[in-house]
């Protein structure tokens, strides 16, 4: 009976699209790797890492007319995004992001074994 | 009563198609401004669904992806300030 009182480790598969200051492109491995240690801390991990490049923005940011876009895929304990969230907001040099969940229920047992078929 | 009948006729001969419902390969996704830009007007505003057709469910994911997008600079907010 009380097993059923232990505290469940919910993981969630997220992506998140951000822009990364254009002036500032020397430091980009710096904010991933920053991004690799909120994610790990909660016990996460970072599936893919898709590098846009430098893009032309619709509209100026920050006065800016270029950002250089990443894309990245992860999954983590649900309460993930709320660490990762404050820190592009800390951050100057991302511009702009957006997190957008793409598994409410994920389990990385499963994930392991989809690689494997592959 | 004739003339009713036939102007309701005129506006029915029209048969609207959704692309999204035909092409299941066809996916609304805010990272692919290109497939979202033919559904905003000149002026960059999302064009209704009486006009393209699409359905509802579909309209609904698409203001949502084309939200997204703007955000993310990958479509205008307005399109109309050019960038010097």
């Amino acid at each position: 009976m009380f097993e059923l009182l232990k505290p469940v480790k919910r993981f969630r598969k997220w992506e998140s699209l951000f822009i990364i200051h254009p002036e500032r492109l020397d430091e980009k491995d710096q904010v991933l790797e920053k991004i690799k240690q909120i994610v790990e801390s909660k016990e996460g991990k970072i599936l893919k890492i898709d590098e846009w490049g430098l893009r032309k923005l619709a509209y100026p940011i920050q006065k800016k007319k270029q950002g250089y876009y990443v894309l990245i895929e992860f999954y983590g304990l649900a309460d993930l995004t709320k660490d990762l969230e404050e820190f592009f907001r800390i951050d100057e040099r991302v511009i702009r992001f957006i997190i957008v969940k793409l598994k409410e229920r994920f389990n990385p047992a499963e994930e392991s074994a989809e690689v494997k078929e592959n | 009563m004739n003339d009713i009948l036939n102007i309701k006729r005129r506006f029915l001969s029209r048969k609207k198609i959704c692309k999204f419902c035909v092409d299941p390969n066809l996916k609304i996704d805010y990272k692919n401004p290109e497939i979202l830009r033919s559904f905003l007007n000149e002026k960059g505003m999302i064009i209704h669904r009486k006009q393209t057709g699409t359905c509802a469910y579909h309209q609904r994911k698409l203001s949502i992806a084309i939200k997204r997008a703007r955000i993310m600079a990958l479509l205008p907010f307005v399109a109309d300030v050019e960038m010097e």
